[in-house]
């Protein structure tokens, strides 16, 4: 009786697509939460913690979620850009856990960006 | 499997490790874990990533931001930095030499950017000791594949690849697998790999075993199949403990998801590969003497023929092949011969693994396509020559192989071509020699190598390379005649035609080479009794120049044959009847004021 078969073999690899994917730098998306002093005083870690959250919930492959410094708007914190692969940028302001798990449904997954929440379409890259 | 963020990969191949890349992981750990990251972020080791110069090295995924030269008290500030508020650390990234703006991007350095991967296509991407990471890169795949296949049809696979052996010699590997399926066998065949690098600078199979053990094993496994095989080898040497340690971690794993053993993947194929320890005898990478090191007798070649694909182990039908070529073999299998064979160039298909070490800014492993040239690898990889010195030569094939001068710099590299110019590929050594290096010196050194590591078993090598090493070091002595120039040419061929085995067959290529290219120093040694160098020191004329000598006695202090005479505000003077020529006056001085004549 062998082990493994060749459809354990793909099972083990769609196990991992999401770590492959990710050292390989690729993904359809990609979310930026800015984390400077200002973002994390007022509470960026947990929006991060709702997007991983979300991330493993709805079982999203394919989405990189990283941070970056303050974006400049201080005011508005916490904040964070959703970029869609070959789509503007998006940046959205004066988050909540719950406007993250809103926007990470509507824009991350179904490319509808969430207009109530958003600040501006902007170019800005981070790397 | 937990969702990450981010994965931090710390490279540990043997040169990072030796620079502490296992303290840089755990300080890595201690601070993801204190400022609340360690459920986004994950701390993987991999092996060699290939960049040892500037090692140790770590690389963060997704953005692909590379650092390096790390320091365990660099680590709080980059977990801060970047990894809790995203902003990439600028000073710890690499930056080419002479330039100030760094690469952030490790794909965006030109040493990586011009590398092409297969036999190194894992290296930093997986932990090398978890087999779930090798599956998810398309890892066994390639064997499940062939198991479907007849095994003719992976013979021929693998003939229209165009694979040749990587360890030195080039024989097509689809053909020497054809040779031994063919060959009659009262009681089994066997697969054996040959782990068993030994020239001085290379650590190409080191390295593969050490980033990508599995790649190795499935090779074996495949090749076991198609030649019709239960049982494999490796031969590796006690040398290399964390490789030989990864692989017995490897095999362990795949023989617990049956992928050694018995049915393989449902296939009633049964192999499974034993692990054998050399002893470190340079010889033993020849592969008669291989096999009867591997059988538990004394490391010695054999004529051939027989050759083992009838007559190896045991007397058994036994294919040999290199680490290299076993590791190129699941992904041949997996993308096909097509896709293999329009890599590389019409004789020498694929890419080919270079340690590329000596007098070079970028020391460390690279994989290329066949056919690039030397200037490619040497400059636009390994970012030339340090302290702006110029090229003078690159010995390929390590003892073995042979020098290559500059005008030859834009020769294709392929298995012709480098034989054409007298050296060999070789198993993919790449020693890059400056304008400081002197060229009899430099066949001394590799011909003292291949000297001592002469089993003794065949007259012209153990006789021959003694009495070429004894030519040379009288020539390197200022005590060499012109009438030892031709024996030690004569001796060159004779040992080159009559030796057993390839270890003598190619000791004297560094002598010939450098005899072909270099032979004005060799004649400047003899006729003028100079070192252009001045790395012969028996040869050296030291003195010091009066007008740079600052007086401040420390070459008088430290020659060991009082030959320096000198008092304050006097310039020092060297008495040429004392001195013994050992240097230490020039290494000491601190104004350059000893000069060599």
């Amino acid at each position: 009786m062998p082990k493994l078969t060749l459809d354990d073999l793909r099972k083990i690899q769609e196990k991992s697509r999401r770590m492959t994917m990710l050292r390989e730098g690729a993904g359809k998306a990609k979310i930026t939460v800015h984390m400077g002093t200002c973002g994390i005083a007022a509470g960026a870690r947990d929006i991060m913690v709702a997007f991983l959250d979300e991330i493993e919930k709805k079982d999203a492959k394919d989405v990189i979620i990283t941070t970056s410094g303050c974006a400049g708007l201080c005011s508005r914190e916490p904040m964070a850009t959703v970029e869609l692969a070959g789509q503007a940028p998006v940046k959205y302001v004066d988050l909540t856990p719950e406007k993250a798990r809103t926007i990470f449904t509507d824009h991350v997954l179904k490319g509808k960006i969430v207009m109530e929440y958003a600040l501006a379409l902007g170019s800005e890259r981070t790397f | 499997m937990k969702t990450y963020r981010s994965y931090c990969m710390v490279c540990a191949g043997t040169a990072c490790v030796s620079n502490r890349s296992f303290h840089i992981k755990e300080a890595l750990e201690r601070e993801i874990e204190k400022q609340g990251l360690q459920d986004e972020i994950a701390v993987v080791t991999t092996g060699c990533n290939g960049f040892c110069a500037v090692g140790p090295l770590v690389v963060v995924h997704p953005e692909g931001i590379f650092y390096q030269q790390l320091r365990e008290e660099d680590i709080p500030y980059v977990v801060e930095e970047h990894f809790l508020k995203g902003r990439p650390v600028k000073r710890l990234m690499y930056s080419p030499p002479g330039e100030q703006t760094p690469i952030p991007k490790m794909n965006d350095i030109g040493f990586f950017k011009q590398q092409r991967l297969i036999a190194l296509r894992n290296r930093g991407l997986i932990d090398p000791e978890r087999i779930d990471e090798y599956i998810a890169r398309d890892g066994y795949f390639g064997l499940a594949k062939a198991l479907k296949m007849k095994p003719r049809e992976i013979i021929q696979e693998i003939k229209d690849s165009g694979l040749r052996g990587r360890g030195g010699a080039g024989f097509l590997t689809g053909l020497k697998w054809e040779l031994t399926r063919k060959a009659k066998s009262n009681g089994g065949k066997f697969v054996l790999c040959n782990a068993d690098e030994g020239d001085p600078g290379a650590f190409m199979d080191r390295s593969i075993v050490e980033a990508d053990p599995h790649s190795v094993i499935e090779g074996l496994i495949i090749g076991a199949y198609a030649i019709g095989a239960n049982q494999g080898y490796i031969y590796i040497r006690n040398e290399y403990p964390l490789a030989l340690k990864r692989l017995i971690i490897a095999l362990e794993q795949a023989r617990n998801y049956g992928l050694l053993g018995k049915d393989i993947l449902g296939s009633g194929f049964d192999f499974d590969i034993k692990i054998v320890r050399g002893a470190g005898a340079f010889v033993c990478g020849e592969e008669t003497a291989l096999m009867a090191s591997v059988e538990g007798r004394l490391g010695e070649p054999r004529p051939r023929p027989p050759f083992p694909t009838e007559h190896g182990i045991w007397s058994k039908p036994t294919n040999n092949n290199n680490v290299e070529t076993w590791a190129n073999v699941p992904s041949i299998i997996r993308r096909g011969a097509q896709w293999y064979s329009q890599i590389g160039t019409e004789t020498s298909k694929g890419t080919k693994v270079f340690s590329l070490v000596g007098k070079i800014n970028n020391t460390g492993l690279v994989e290329v396509p066949m056919g690039i040239t030397l200037r490619e690898i040497i400059y636009d990889i390994g970012g030339g020559i340090p302290h702006e010195k110029a090229f003078k030569a690159v010995q390929t094939g390590g003892p073995s192989g042979g020098c290559i001068p500059a005008e030859l710099l834009d020769l294709p590299v392929d298995y012709e071509s480098l034989s054409e110019a007298g050296s060999m590929m070789g198993s993919g050594g790449m020693v890059v020699l400056d304008e400081d290096t002197c060229m009899v010196d430099i066949a001394r050194y590799f011909l003292s190598f291949t000297q001592d590591e002469s089993c003794g078993k065949c007259t012209p090598c153990r006789e021959g390379t003694k009495m070429m090493l004894h030519l040379l070091k009288k020539i390197t002595e200022g005590k060499g005649t012109e009438e030892d120039l031709e024996t030690l040419e004569q001796l060159a061929h004779e040992v080159k035609e009559t030796s057993l085995c390839g270890l003598g067959k190619t000791a004297p290529n560094p002598v010939l080479t450098t005899l072909r290219y270099f032979r004005d120093e060799y004649e400047a040694h003899i006729k003028e009794k100079r070192c252009p160098a001045h790395v012969c020191r028996q040869l050296n004329t030291y003195r010091i120049d009066p007008d740079a000598c600052t007086a401040c006695g420390l070459c008088r202090k430290e020659c060991p044959e009082d030959a320096i005479s000198g008092g304050k505000k006097q310039p020092h003077l060297i008495d040429q009847q004392k001195c013994v020529k050992c240097g230490i006056c020039f290494d000491v001085c601190k104004f350059e004021a000893v000069c060599i004549d």
